[in-house]
């Protein structure tokens, strides 16, 4: 049986920068998902003509609940309109749970390191949710790399303290007062720590924009973490 | 007036470009990048290329060797299941009609795997009659690595997870042997114009 397009209201909506948007949509009869899958999200104009895009899920699955993470791309066809303009209480259809391989499920024991690039950090809150709920305490490790504070996202959340995890943020443009860290990219010194911490069996999840997947990746293999152990979801 | 998205225009396109557009895909002038682990380095020194048959008999190209196979080029529309298509893309490398001339084999499936571990799944003749090609170099310059370079197998006619990135060799086989995607949810076959996406499609 193909996957079904289903219909799904939007029931809230949160900023979670300037321009990035939380949306909660309301989705009768969703299947559940894993934690860092990712939907299509399909829009229909009044003639008919379609678009779709896939956006990753923020949150464990919750019935039919579904919280998706948005960062509008410029000029983009979808995106804005989603983080924007599209009305509390209408409906847009969503297909999905999709991909199998970037995703953490409660069973996994092992220790985890999360690496973020921007938005990239949506299907990692995920993880970070869906360990928290399964109470697991398997070391959970996040390093979030963002232009300036005001990029964070989660930041209320995250800052809370949770005693299974341990979160790192990394400022590349502008670090924030009183940072010990000079504002730069990701380097192997942000890494090494956490990377201690790991086992060689443990688990990374690397996620955000190309160039930043692709150096956050040459580090972890370049400081010696098997890259077999390394999972990648690219955008852009 | 739509009961869905209301206030949604979108960006129609001319027909010229939506006959070329396999449906559910839109079209992109950047060229993305997606892999599902990190970028293997791969010097063309200790490259090599390995046709395996079902009775395990190997054919097997140095670099230098693949490089001195005649060389084709060619244009493709190409379509990733994440959605985005690339018209015109500038190929150039070897055929696999080259490659696989003198093996014999009575197999009906190809194995592909890569450096890296990646795997993918295809039944042979797709790779046969100018349909797919071991390609070295993209519009002009040596194929980078996160495109998968130094080689990677083009299959344009399905989705682009078939044309697996840092490609190392075939494993002919009598029988179909689903790849990485294919065991996680994706399609086993994967035409783009049949929106084989996902099982089940």
């Amino acid at each position: 049986m193909p996957l079904p397009w289903r219909t799904a209201r939007l029931v809230e909506r949160a900023d979670e920068t300037a321009t990035a948007r939380t949306l909660v949509l309301d989705a009768p009869g969703w299947p559940g998902h894993l934690a860092g899958q990712h939907v299509d999200i399909r829009l229909t104009a009044d003639d008919g003509y379609q678009a779709a895009r896939s956006y990753s899920l923020a949150a464990p699955a919750d019935g039919a609940r579904l919280e998706l993470g948005v960062e509008p791309v410029t000029g983009g066809e979808v995106s804005p309109y989603l983080a924007d303009d599209l009305p509390i209480g209408a409906s847009v259809e969503v297909r999905g749970p999709l991909g199998n391989w970037f995703v953490w499920r409660p069973e996994q024991d092992e220790p985890v390191l999360l690496v973020a690039g921007g938005s990239g950090v949506v299907p990692l809150m995920a993880m970070v949710r869906a360990h928290r709920r399964a109470a697991s305490t398997s070391p959970f490790q996040l390093i979030h790399s963002v232009r300036g504070e005001a990029d964070l996202w989660y930041r209320a959340e995250l800052g809370a303290g949770d005693p299974a995890l341990d979160v790192r943020f990394l400022y590349t443009r502008q670090a924030p007062p009183g940072s010990t860290r000079a504002a730069g990219r990701l380097m192997a010194a942000d890494l090494e720590p956490a990377l201690k911490r790991l086992t060689p069996t443990g688990t990374v999840y690397v996620c955000g924009p190309t160039g930043f997947v692709e150096a956050a990746a040459d580090l972890l293999t370049s400081a010696g973490q098997d890259p077999a152990t390394i999972r990648t979801e690219r955008f852009g | 007036m739509s009961s869905l998205s209301p206030g949604f225009h979108g960006r129609r396109r001319s027909t010229s470009l939506t006959d070329r557009l396999p449906p559910g895909q839109y079209p992109t002038e950047s060229f993305p990048v997606l892999s599902a682990g990190p970028t293997p380095r791969v010097p063309t020194e200790t490259w090599t290329f390995t046709v395996t048959t079902e009775t395990g008999e190997e054919r097997a190209w140095t670099w230098d060797e693949m490089m001195a196979l005649p060389q084709e080029d060619s244009v493709h529309d190409i379509h990733c299941v994440t959605r985005w298509s690339k018209f015109d893309t500038r190929w150039r490398g070897v055929s696999l009609d080259t490659l696989l001339d003198d093996v014999e084999t009575t197999a009906e499936y190809a194995a592909v795997h890569s450096y890296g571990g990646y795997t993918t799944n295809m039944p042979l003749e797709d790779l046969l009659d100018g349909k797919a090609w071991l390609v070295h170099t993209y519009d002009g310059y040596p194929l980078s690595p996160e495109h998968g370079g130094p080689a990677r197998l083009l299959v344009p006619h399905l989705y682009l997870w078939k044309s697996a990135k840092w490609v190392r060799g075939l494993r002919l086989t009598p029988d179909d042997e689903p790849g990485f995607w294919e065991t996680a949810g994706y399609h086993n076959y994967g035409d783009p114009w049949r929106e084989q996406r996902h099982w089940g499609d």
